[in-house]
This record gives structure tokens, C-alpha cells and sequence, in this order.
């Protein structure tokens, strides 16, 4: 065991009085005088008396805080009060002081005469607190079971010297009562005795009365005495009552409490309730009066008193504060700001603000430079570890004060003919321009009292919120236009027939009016008359799908709405209260679905509530996906909302990589709370910056993805020796090796092309012609639809005259052969099953990417069974061309000038090549190796990849290496059989023509080698009787860097 | 009877690894999570690992399993969330009793099968007990900072009956752990101490906190050293920190408690840092060589994983502390 740290503070049986705030407080012989705040004590404080009965609790907390910033290093909190509710006033006070890590950093005393309050206050303290008081005074099953109940709940507790008889008023019953609660805690509870504190009670000294007079020298002795007898205690007490006696001569009693003080802790008293700017320095004290004081507390004199009152009369009482550092309040106007903001203090805020708010040009500047520098500081602060989160969440609230009290002004700095969607106060239809209000008044008038039929049909339906209970209302006047119907809460205006109406002297072109109107905020759709009268359903139907979208985003500050959740699966929400809690103090409206709310949920709320800014929520790694879901399912419904996303397992990366790419609007990782509200400032405050900034943004994230994309250099390799230990393994023992039907080699020399069209996979069609979007759909989008559909009708009719003319052939040689993998990545093709005639050997490339534990270093050879295993295994290779007369047509084509054809012919024979391939690899499975027997799918079905084995081909991802081709003409006589050539660069000739490999394996899959090292290029080299240099400008695209 | 106690003083004890990580290779489909028992329950439930004790018991047995024969000495059981106030995500409160009990009784039963093979490493049952997701001493109001989401007594009435129950189903040791609250810790300790008592018996504490970012605070603000102070009153068998960083960063924390404290310390760090992806990929062989420093420097005597952590990795946690005494 570690002994040689055991027990460092116990050696010899000595223990320190250990307490805790946020931050620890521990006792020893070293520490100073523990001083304890008294200020916050409802009996002791008529200001903090009336603020609690009041429930001015900010104020009672400012006065916390003036403690903790003078020095105390504990705090007593008491509301013994017969007309407050002490109880709740504890409980309500301890917890606002928790919010306030300036105050929380110190331990709490717990101050009651009355157990259940304590005991409620125990209840809210995470740190080790103290217990004022527990005493003997009501016997001692009471004093155990307190005590008991102290130490479950993990706090010191002071003792009172008072027992069954009375209150201990001299030296005998001092130490009496001391020693008795001590054995009865310390041996019948096994309360730990460095966790006692006792208070031997401090009685008043010059009051005139003879019994009184030992009463300060009787405290010190006893003190000492209980520091010799009884280990490891603390002796604490109420400093003030000692000079009771001279209330209103603040000089003397300064002087009376320093004396006391220094003559007490020279005894052992260590910790006590001091009011620190009543105190004077010991050695400041002028000498007579020095000498007087130390004959009262020290009884040295029979007339102490009498001198000490005469000579108190001369002395001047002068009030000496301990002023709390306002030095910061000097300092310029924005670092007073940040300060304030950084510290927490409100103090001065709204002086501060309404300084910034005067030189401002306008009020919202105030929160967008002067705040919001401020908050960016304290971002940078919480980001680096120099705050932390209460702290935070304090600034938030300086921020929200000031927000609050620049609100009014910024609402009346507005223009007034501004709508401006997001402030929607009772007067929202109040959007006209006041200049040609009346003007326009008459005109909207007129035209409501003669509408045209459409007019009035449609405001049949929606008037009197008949359209699922949206207000719309006619001819209503925006700026200087009227529009024919609107619904100001969605700020969407419906109009029949065209144009807006306008007064004549007005008109403006058409594009001018819907900018101003969108930029207003207003959204507009047309409808015909037509369309009104003939087709009324589904006019409604598309009103009612615009009313569900979002008005357009121009917000005011501080009016933004925020839908806040954790996504579906996942249950973690402390982050996001946070993110909730800090924005919510900085003015928006925070909408909280909570935790596990799907993608659904979130989106119909997003719409329900038109929000203005979406934040996601997750801890567990598979809220990632769930987050990239969202966004695909806003882009899917076509959302403008920003989208923020959050969580300890979220990264900067991941948003930029996964989820950004899959939404077109912004999205914005937000790493911490105190962030969120910069970025949501910066997104809803003004419709410029936010443009700006998500460019910003979503450039950067740009950078991140290719960053993310090219990081090969930091990429780990295996050495070849570890990847081929890491294979992909197949259990060969029980492994299915299906036996081919056919085994040689095929020659279909003219296969009827008609037969290959149901395999055409169109989408290369369409990317060929940079037309991009999945086939079908893509005849149908929005953008490219109409180009598609075109270029797929003369498709069509080109493929048709392909087909009736018969103007491509279409040949293929395979081949099907016993094999076996040798040395781990080659694999050996033999000409029959005796296997003593090597035909061919493929070499395949080896994955060396260190990857996870546990996923395979992958190569084509490990699909094939090992030589050693005994077994015979089988594999395939094949070319396929419908390449033939492609040349011609095309030539024919560009002879006549028509580019557009010569394409055509060859993307089609591209097209019928690889559904060639793909015809072929079915036949393959189901007949000449028929290790399917029957197999329906559909080409759906095919172009994913959903049947058994693969046709990997050289030069494609799991077999990067293209010299391969070599070894399948040779062993397929390919050029011989069917014509297919290969170019110097190993291209194939025809270009619509498709050669590969088949494997059988059921395990086989597609994979990509990836980056490979030089090592592997070296043995590759080496097997395949290449020089090296040679291997390497083949395999360069492969070699890691 | 074995006594855990008597095997730290012999040497590191070695905890177990991530339950969540493993369980996710399952890939456990609503259905999954709720078998037969709760084929008809009215919320979805997917993702409620802890009642995957009742409903794929096999599962988390062969998860136990797992890291016995990877050389764990204590396993926890799969009972994190199992309180009255986590569950409610899921409206389970009913069921809190069941899952702790059950849980703790097969985590019992695969920790004997272990111990009978091999009596001179006897393997010890840790219940797990979490934080809930509320926390007592602060306010997710920020209008109302006074205002508390969750009390000291509905904490402890729901850590009582966890307790309660992982006592029923057999388990030798209780982790509080995950602290980011130390009120909630507070509250935990509170409702132990009551079942001692009450049921007139000791049972080892071992006690771990959080600390969740760069300011090296626990989340509810505590420095490390506070956070020991306030959970010193009870007799814990050990005291520690888990998850949020990875070994590396975690070291500070715990030097803190090893030169502070003179309990033993425990630790169970996550296997780093989740990369950008949530993924931790930290290697078990990364993840020893951060864990040789604290066996160098004497810091800890229970050691383990948390998030991303796999048998691999207290393997190779496991082989390194064999090294030491």
C-alpha cells in the first residue's frame, strides 16, 4: 500500500478542521483567524432583516458578497425571525447563494436555533458547511441524535457551552460542558473531533456588574484549556457581544474586539463572527487606549471599567470601512462593461450601458459591441478554464439586465412602418405607412367594397379564421402598398391576380416591391383568378402549407426564439439547459422539447412555433447520426432556420464533415454554452451580418472538410507483415465453397443487346452529362428536370435505332478456374483440379491503414481459400464490350457536326457495357458457376449490390493496380477471343467494354486498398519481377505520402 | 467469503470497462430492448440499457463475462440509471427495483462462476449507482436561480431503494460514481448510510467523481479538493474520478485526491478523448501506457475503464497491473 502517504496530517493523531464551499478551507496552526461574516444574519442586521422580509433577495445577496470580497472566509446565513418563514428563507437564500459562485466559493454556516431549519439548510449544501448550533440544552438524546444526523450529512457543527442547567458562564462550567459534549461526540456518536467546534459563549466585559468582569478572561482560559484537553476541536464565537457595553463608540469597541481577539487566539481560538471593518489593527491601537482595553478584557485592574468609560468620552468615534476594490470603475467605458460582465456585477451595469447607449448611434449597437465584447471575453475565459459554468451563467444574467433595460429604446428607434417578424407586440397590424396612411386608406377601402369574384370567393373561405384558424385579413396596408389578403402572424400575403395594388402615383416595378416586402419580412404567393374560381381546393391547400413555413428571418435582438432538444435516443440534457439557461438570460425564447424528441417532433415544432434557430442536443456517440438526420430532414422540407449543434461527443469536424453537408442553410457547432449566445446573436440580430457570418462559417467548414479529407499524413500505417496478420478472415473449415457448373474459358461472340437493356443503370448516364441527381427522380427536380427529361427521350430514341439497326455488338470472353491463395496476397488460377499447371497468378494490393481494432486489413486474396488449407477454391475474370461500331456511329455523328450524338452513342455504349457486366455476373451466379441457384432482384437491386460475390476490376478501388488487366488477357486470350485490346496505358479499346474478376466467396465484398506504403511496393515489385520504379508510377496514386 | 478490503491490501484491484460501448456492438433494435417482458410498453425504449438485464440478460452476462476473462476484479453491474429519476426518461420507475435487483444477480452469478475458477483471484460486484440527470444544487431556470429541479430527499429516497435492491440482488461493493453534483453524491452517501443501519451491516463505498471541463471543477463548480472535503464524512472504501477525460488529463485530479486523502484512490478514465466522430479510439495499449504513470506514482489502487474502454483495453490494463504491487 501506499504508506508512504497515508496518514500525512496524522502522525500524530492531530486532524485538521476541513471545510468546503467550491473551493476548500482548511484549518491548521498556520491558518489566520478564520473570520466568520455575520452579516447575513437576520438577527445581527436590521438591513438584512427588512431585505429578506421584503424578498429583496438580490440585495441580501449583494450583501453576501461584500463579505466574501472583505475577507470572510465563512458565512453565517441566520433568518431566526419570528415573522419570516425561516425555514423557507433559508432554503431560498442558501440556494440563490449557490447560483453565486463569488459567495459559494466559502463555506456556509448554518445558523439556527431551530433543528429543522438546519436541517433543511444541510439539504441544499453540496460543500462541507457548519451547524450553529447544537447544545446539551434540551439533553442528551436530542444533542446525539442531532449530532447523528450532522455527520450523515457531511457537516462540522458548532457547540454551544450550555447544557440541561443553563448557559456556561464561567471558567468550571465552560470546561465541563466542553469536555461532556466532546466525550458523548467524539466516543457515542464517532463524530470526528477535528469536525467540533466549540463556542464558549463571549459575555459582555464592562457593564458595570462585578460578575461580569471575568467574563472575557474566563472565555480565554477556558479556550486554552479546551485546546490542551480536547484534541483536534476549533474554538469559534461571537466577537462583538464582548463590547457590548460601549454600543455607539465604534473606537472602543474596535479597539475591545482586537485586544479581545488577540489575547483569545493567542489561547486557541481560531475561528470566529467577526465584523471585520470593526476592527482595528492591535498594533494601531494609540497606547492609552490600548492600556485601558487590556485592563477591562484582561480584569487586571478593579477599576478597569471606570477608566475605560472616562477615557472613551475623549475619544473621537471615526467609522472605518473596508471598502470593497471599485479601482475597475476608473477604467475606460468597455472595460468597465467587460469587467462587470467577467466579474458578474451588476452593480453598475445600467449606468454603464446608458453610457454606451448615449455615445451609440444606435441602442442596438450597445449590445452588439459593447456586450458583446464583454461576453466574448468571458467565452474565451470559460473556453481556456479560467471560469467555470456558474460563473458564466452569472454573466449571462449581468447581460440579460442590460439587454432588459436597452429594450425599450431599441423598440423605439425602430422605423415605424417596419414590421420586422420576430417582435410581435398587440399592435402587429400596424404596418402602414403613416405618411399616405390616409391615402391608402381610402384606396384599400374602395377596393374591399368592390372585389372581383375570385376576391370574394377566396374571402369567403378565409375570413372569420375559417383557414384552420388563421387571421387574414383584405386590402390592408403595408408601407406604401396594400396587399389583397395577409396573415400578419406568418407575415404571408396572398395575391389574386398579379400585381399589388398600389396608389398610381407610387408604382414601382414588381421586383423593387417584393424586395421591400421580403425584406420587411413578408412573404408573397399569386394565384390566378382562374386558379381562385376553378380550383379553390387546392389554393387552399397550398395557403395552408405557406402559413406552416417559418416566416422569413428578420428578427429584432433579444426577440429570437430558440427550440432547444436532445435528439432521439439519447437522454443527456445537462449541457443543454445550460446552452437553454444562458440564452434564455440574454433574451430569447427558448422552446425546451427535452430529451429523446425525434426528428419529427422537432420539425413540427420548428414550424408550430417559428423559431429562429434550431439547437440539437447529444452526448451519445450515436446522436451524431441522429443529429445528421435532422439536418437532412430541414433540407428535406426545405428549412431556412440555422441549425446549432452541441454535446460533448459533437466536434467542430464532425459538423462540418457530417452534418453541414447534408443541410444548405447554416450550421454551427457550438463547443460551449457562453458561445451560444454569440453565435445566436450574430445569427438573428441583423439580416447582413448573419449572411456574412454563416459565409463565414460555412466557408470554414469548408477548409475543415478538406482538411478532414487530406489528413494522410497523419494517417498510421501497418507494416505489411502486421496488415497480412490482420487479413480478413474466413473460416476455411466450414467456409461454403460452391463448385462451378463450368469451369475453362466462354466466348459469347453476339449476345442480343435487347436483352442487356433492363440492366442499364442510368444514373452514370446522367452524371456523364453533368446532370446530377439519383435517376428516377431526376427527371422530376426542380432544376434539372427539364434538361433530363429531354436528354432521356433522345436516349431512348437513340438506343431504340441502336437496337432495331443493330448498330453495337456485343461480345464477352470469361472465364471460370480452380484457385488458391498463395503467400497471403497472391492467388494462383490452375488450369484444372489437379491444380499442377499454374495458368495465372493475380497479385493483389493489401489495406495497411491502421483502423480500429478489430477490422480486417482487407485484399482480394483473403475471399480466396489458401493453398495450405488443402482445399480448392474457384475464381472468374471476364471482359465485356458493347464498344463495337461505337466509333463509327460517333464518327458518322460528328461528321454531320452533331456533338451532341457522337456523345450520346458513347455514354449508350458505355451504359449497355456495364449492364453488359452486370447481365453477365448474374449469369455467372445463377448458371456457369451457379452458386446461386435462383435469384430475383430487381436492378435497383443490382446497381446496389445486393447479390452474393463481386466482379472487382483493376484499376478500381480494391484492385487500384491496372497491369492486372495484363494477366487477364493473357489467361482469357481476351484480344484473341473477342478483340478488346489494351492501349500503353492499359486503357481498353473499345472504351465501352468492362473486364474484372469474379469471387465467388460469400463473405467477398467491395472494398477500397487505400493509401499503401512503400514497403508494400517494394514486395508487389518483388512478386510480380517489376523494377521497383516501375511498380511505383503504377501504384502512385496508392503510396502514402 | 471474500473480502475486498483484504485483496487491496494484497494488490490493484482491477475494475471493469465500459457497459454503453459494449452493449452498442449489439445493436439491440427496439424490439430487442424490450423483449418479452415489455413487448407492449407504452413509450419507446430503445436505448434504456439498464433494463436490457431483464430483457437480453445473456447479453449483459457475456459483456460480464467478458471482462472477468480480461482480468477484472471487480465488475459493475448495468444499473447507472437504474434510480426512480433517471428512469422517468423512460416512465420505468415501476420496474427500478427489478432491474437493480436482477442486474446485480447476474453480474453476481458470472462473478462466482469466476471466483470458482479460480479462488485466489476472487471477483468482486460493484453496483453501479449514477448521478440521475438532475442535479440539486442548481437551477435550470435562470429567472429563478433559487429553484431546484430535483430535492435532497427525492434523491435520496430513490438512491435508497437502488440500494436497497443492489444489496437484495448481491452485490458486494456500491459505486457512486459519475459525481458531477456533489449534493447528489451527498444525497447517495445519506441514503446508504440509512440502509446500513437500518439493515444493521457495512458494505464498502467506493466513491468517484467527474470533472467535466478545462477549469478542473466538477460541473456543479466544486475544485477537486473541495469536492473531496464534502464527501469525506462517510467511510468509503475508496474515492476517485471517471469518465469526461481521458488517463492523461485526469492525472492532476488525481494526484489531488492521493496527496490530499489518505483513501485509496480509484480511477477509471475514459479510453482518451472522443475523437471528432464520438469515437474513442485510444488504444488499449495507449490507454496502459497513460495508466503506467499512475502505478508508477503510486496514485491508484482500483483501476479501470469507462466510455469507449473494451476488454481489450482492461486487458491491457489488467497485464500492466500484474507488474505491481
Amino acid at each position: 500500500m501506499q504508506e508512504d502517504k497515508l496518514h500525512i496530517e496524522n502522525k500524530s493523531g492531530v486532524r485538521y478542521l476541513k471545510l468546503s464551499g467550491l473551493e476548500p478551507l482548511i484549518i491548521t496552526p498556520e491558518s489566520n483567524f478564520i473570520n466568520v461574516g455575520e452579516r447575513t444574519n437576520v438577527a445581527g442586521s436590521r438591513k438584512f432583516l427588512r431585505l429578506i422580509k421584503d424578498e429583496k433577495f438580490d440585495e441580501a445577496l449583494a450583501i453576501a458578497r461584500h463579505q466574501v470580497e472583505g475577507g470572510a472566509q465563512i458565512i453565517d446565513v441566520n433568518m431566526d425571525d419570528g415573522l419570516i418563514d425561516g425555514k423557507e428563507a433559508m432554503v431560498q437564500f442558501l440556494n440563490l447563494i449557490a447560483s453565486e459562485p463569488d459567495i459559494s466559493r466559502v463555506p456556509v454556516m448554518i445558523d439556527s436555533s431551530k433543528w429543522e431549519i438546519i436541517e433543511a439548510g444541510l439539504q441544499v449544501v453540496q460543500g462541507k458547511c457548519v451547524v450553529n448550533s447544537i447544545s446539551l440544552k434540551e439533553g442528551e438524546a436530542t444533542f446525539i441524535k442531532q449530532a447523528k444526523l450532522i455527520k450523515r450529512y457531511g457537516a462540522a457543527v458548532i457547540v454551544m457551552a450550555f447544557d440541561e442547567v443553563g448557559q456556561a458562564d464561567n471558567f468550571e462550567r465552560r470546561i465541563e460542558i466542553a469536555k461532556r459534549s466532546y466525550d458523548i461526540l467524539v466516543n457515542e456518536v464517532k463524530f470526528p473531533s477535528e469536525d467540533i467546534i466549540f463556542d464558549l459563549n463571549i459575555f459582555p466585559v464592562a457593564t458595570g456588574m462585578d460578575e461580569h468582569k471575568r467574563n472575557a478572561l474566563d472565555f480565554i482560559e477556558a479556550t486554552r484549556w479546551v485546546r490542551e484537553n480536547l484534541p483536534n476541536v476549533s474554538i469559534s464565537g461571537g466577537v462583538s457581544n464582548v463590547s457590548f457595553s460601549f454600543r455607539g463608540n465604534d473606537s472602543v469597541r474596535e479597539a475591545m474586539h482586537s485586544v479581545f481577539l488577540y489575547h483569545a487566539i493567542k489561547a486557541g481560538m481560531n475561528m470566529g463572527i467577526v465584523n471585520p471593518t470593526m476592527l482595528e489593527v492591535y498594533d494601531e491601537i494609540p497606547k492609552e487606549l490600548l492600556e485601558r482595553v487590556e485592563d477591562v478584557i484582561l480584569n487586571r485592574r478593579d477599576d478597569a471599567t471606570e477608566r475605560l468609560l472616562t477615557f472613551a468620552e475623549s475619544v473621537i468615534s471615526s467609522v472605518k470601512e473596508h471598502k470593497v476594490d471599485l479601482s475597475w470603475r476608473e477604467k475606460p467605458l468597455q472595460e468597465r462593461i467587460t469587467h462587470a460582465l467577467v466579474k458578474g456585477v451588476d452593480e453598475f451595469i445600467l449606468e454603464d450601458v446608458e453610457e454606451a447607449r448615449k455615445q451609440a448611434t444606435k441602442p442596438i449597437e450597445v449590445i452588439e459591441q459593447h456586450l458583446m465584447t464583454g461576453m466574448n471575453v468571458v467565452g474565451d475565459l470559460f473556453g481556456s478554464g479560467k471560469m467555470f459554468l456558474p460563473q458564466v451563467v452569472k454573466s449571462a444574467r449581468v447581460m440579460k439586465r442590460a439587454v432588459a433595460y436597452l429594450q425599450p429604446f431599441i423598440e423605439a428607434a425602430k422605423s415605424p412602418l417596419t414590421p420586422k417578424g420576430g417582435i410581435k407586440t398587440t399592435q402587429h397590424w400596424e404596418t402602414a405607412d403613416p405618411l399616405n396612411y390616409r391615402l391608402l386608406k381610402e384606396f384599400a377601402l374602395k377596393m374591399r367594397n368592390k372585389p372581383t369574384d375570385a376576391e370574394r370567393l377566396l374571402w369567403n373561405v378565409l375570413s372569420g379564421k375559417k383557414l384552420d384558424g388563421h387571421k387574414i385579413r383584405r386590402q390592408h396596408i403595408i408601407g406604401n402598398y396594400i396587399a389583397d389578403f395577409i396573415c400578419l402572424k406568418s407575415n404571408l400575403i396572398i395575391e389574386i391576380d398579379g400585381l399589388i395594388h398600389q396608389l398610381p402615383e407610387n408604382k414601382i416595378s414588381d421586383e423593387e416591391r417584393t424586395q421591400w416586402l421580403e425584406k420587411e419580412g413578408f412573404r408573397v404567393i399569386r394565384f390566378t383568378n382562374n386558379e381562385v374560381l376553378s380550383n379553390l381546393d387546392e389554393v387552399l391547400d397550398k395557403i395552408i402549407k405557406a402559413l406552416a413555413i417559418p416566416p422569413l428571418g428578420v428578427r429584432g435582438p433579444g426577440a429570437g426564439k430558440i427550440l432547444l432538444a436532445t435528439v432521439k435516443g439519447d437522454v443527456h440534457d445537462i449541457g443543454k439547459n445550460i446552452v437553454g439557461v444562458v440564452l434564455n438570460c440574454n433574451n430569447y425564447e427558448i422552446i425546451d422539447l427535452g430529451v429523446m424528441v425525434s426528428a419529427e417532433k422537432i420539425i413540427e415544432t420548428a414550424k408550430k412555433e417559428n423559431v429562429d434557430v434550431i439547437g440539437l442536443s447529444g452526448l451519445i456517440t450515436p446522436s451524431l447520426d441522429e443529429m445528421a438526420y435532422v439536418a437532412e430532414e430541414m433540407e428535406r422540407q426545405n428549412f431556412k432556420v440555422p441549425l446549432l449543434i452541441g454535446g460533448a461527443t459533437t466536434s467542430k469536424a464532425h459538423t462540418a464533415v457530417k452534418i453541414d453537408t447534408q443541410y444548405s442553410n447554416a450550421v454551427i457547432y457550438v463547443n460551449d454554452a457562453s458561445r451560444a449566445v454569440t453565435v445566436v446573436g450574430n445569427l438573428i440580430n441583423d439580416n447582413n451580418t448573419a449572411v456574412d457570418y454563416v459565409k463565414s462559417i460555412k466557408d470554414d467548414y469548408v477548409i475543415v472538410r478538406e482538411g478532414f479529407y487530406n489528413r494522410s499524413d497523419r494517417k498510421e500505417y501497418l507494416s505489411l507483415a502486421d496488415a497480412r496478420e490482420n487479413k480478413f478472415k474466413i473460416d476455411w473449415n466450414t467456409a461454403n465453397i460452391a463448385v462451378p457448373n463450368f469451369t475453362g474459358i466462354k466466348v459469347i461472340a453476339d449476345l442480343d443487346l435487347n436483352k442487356l437493356v433492363e440492366y442499364i443503370d442510368w444514373g452514370p448516364f446522367f452524371r456523364t452529362w453533368e446532370l446530377h441527381g439519383k435517376y428516377p427522380d431526376i427527371l422530376t427536380d426542380k432544376v434539372v428536370g427539364e434538361s433530363a427529361t429531354h436528354l432521356f427521350q433522345d436516349a431512348k430514341k437513340l438506343l431504340q435505332k441502336v437496337l432495331d439497326e443493330k448498330l453495337l455488338t456485343a461480345k464477352a470472353v470469361f472465364g471460370i478456374f480452380p484457385a488458391n491463395s498463395v503467400n497471403e496476397d497472391d492467388i494462383e488460377v490452375y488450369a484444372n483440379e489437379s491444380k499442377t499447371e499454374i495458368k495465372a497468378k493475380f497479385l493483389t494490393l493489401r489495406q495497411q491503414l491502421k483502423k480500429k481494432e478489430g477490422t480486417p486489413s482487407m485484399a482480394l486474396a483473403d475471399f480466396i481459400a489458401p493453398k495450405e488449407t488443402d482445399k480448392t477454391d474457384y475464381m472468374g475474370a471476364f471482359c465485356v464490350s458493347t464498344g463495337f461500331g461505337t466509333a463509327e456511329l460517333a464518327g458518322e455523328f460528328e461528321k454531320d457536326h452533331d456533338d451532341y450524338n457522337s456523345i450520346m452513342i458513347k455514354a449508350l455504349a458505355d451504359r449497355l457495357a456495364e449492364a453488359f457486366a452486370e447481365y453477365l455476373h448474374k449469369k455467372v451466379r445463377t448458371d456457369y458457376w451457379g452458386y446461386v441457384a435462383a435469384e430475383i432482384l430487381t436492378n435497383e437491386e443490382l446497381i446496389k449490390e445486393s447479390y452474393k460475390g463481386i466482379r472487382p476490376a483493376p484499376g478500381y478501388p480494391a484492385c487500384p493496380d491496372h497491369t492486372e488487366k495484363l494477366t487477364i488477357w493473357e489467361l482469357l486470350k481476351v484480344k484473341e477471343n473477342i478483340g478488346v485490346e489494351l492501349t500503353e496505358s492499359l486503357a481498353m479499346w473499345p472504351a465501352a467494354s468492362v473486364s474484372g474478376y469474379y469471387f465467388g466467396n460469400e463473405n467477398a465484398k467491395y472494398f477500397g486498398v487505400g493509401k499503401i506504403t512503400e514497403e508494400q511496393v517494394k514486395d508487389f515489385a518483388l512478386r510480380k519481377n517489376m523494377d521497383f520504379e516501375t511498380a511505383k508510377k503504377w501504384l502512385r496514386p496508392n503510396l502514402a505520402d | 467469503m471474500y473480502n475486498i478490503k483484504e485483496e487491496m491490501q494484497k494488490r490493484i484491484l482491477v475494475l471493469d470497462g465500459a457497459m454503453g460501448t459494449m452493449i452498442q456492438q449489439y445493436r439491440f433494435s427496439e424490439e430487442d430492448y424490450r423483449g418479452e417482458q415489455f413487448k407492449d410498453f407504452h413509450v419507446s425504449v430503445k436505448g434504456n440499457n439498464d433494463m436490457l438485464s431483464i430483457t437480453q440478460p445473456q447479453a449483459i452476462k457475456e459483456i460480464h463475462r467478458k471482462y472477468l476473462e480480461a482480468g477484472a476484479d471487480i465488475i459493475e453491474t448495468n444499473t447507472f440509471s437504474s434510480t426512480t429519476i433517471a428512469m422517468a426518461d423512460y416512465e420505468m420507475e415501476n420496474y427500478v427495483y427489478d432491474i437493480n435487483y436482477q442486474s446485480a444477480k447476474i453480474a453476481k452469478e458470472v462473478a462466482n462462476e469466476f471466483t470458482a475458477k479460480n479462488p485466489n483471484k476472487p471477483r468482486f460486484v460493484a453496483g453501479s449507482i449514477g448521478p440521475t440527470n438532475k442535479t440539486a444544487s442548481m437551477s435550470p431556470k435562470v429567472n429563478d436561480p433559487g429553484f431546484r429541479a430535483v430535492t435532497f430527499n427525492d434523491l435520496k429516497l430513490a438512491y435508497k431503494q437502488q440500494t436497497e435492491a443492489l444489496l437484495d440482488g448481491g452485490v458486494d461493493v456500491l459505486l457512486v460514481e459519475t459525481v458531477f453534483d456533489t449534493l447528489n453524491a451527498k444525497a447517495a452517501l445519506f441514503a446508504i448510510e440509512e440502509v446500513k443501519e437500518e439493515r444493521n451491516i457495512d458494505v464498502p463505498i467506493m466513491l468517484s467523481g467527474t470533472i467535466t471541463d478545462a477549469s478542473g471543477r466538477t460541473l456543479s463548480g466544486q475544485t477537486a479538493e473541495a469536492f473531496l472535503i464534502s464527501v469525506s464524512h462517510i467511510p468509503l472504501l475508496s474515492i476517485g474520478f471517471n469518465c469526461a477525460l481521458g488517463a492523461n488529463q485526469l492525472t492532476p485530479h488525481l494526484e489531488v485526491l492521493a496527496r490530499k486523502s489518505d483513501l485509496p484512490v480509484s480511477a477509471h478514465p475514459n479510453a482518451g478523448l472522443p475523437n471528432a466522430f464520438g469515437e474513442y479510439d485510444e488504444t488499449p495499449a495507449q490507454m496502459a501506457d497513460q495508466i503506467k504513470t499512475y502505478l508508477d506514482k503510486h496514485l491508484v489502487r482500483i483501476i479501470g475503464g469507462c466510455c469507449g474502454t473494451t476488454p481489450a483495453h482492461i486487458k491491457a490494463i489488467a497485464d500492466l497491473v500484474s507488474n505491481y504491487s
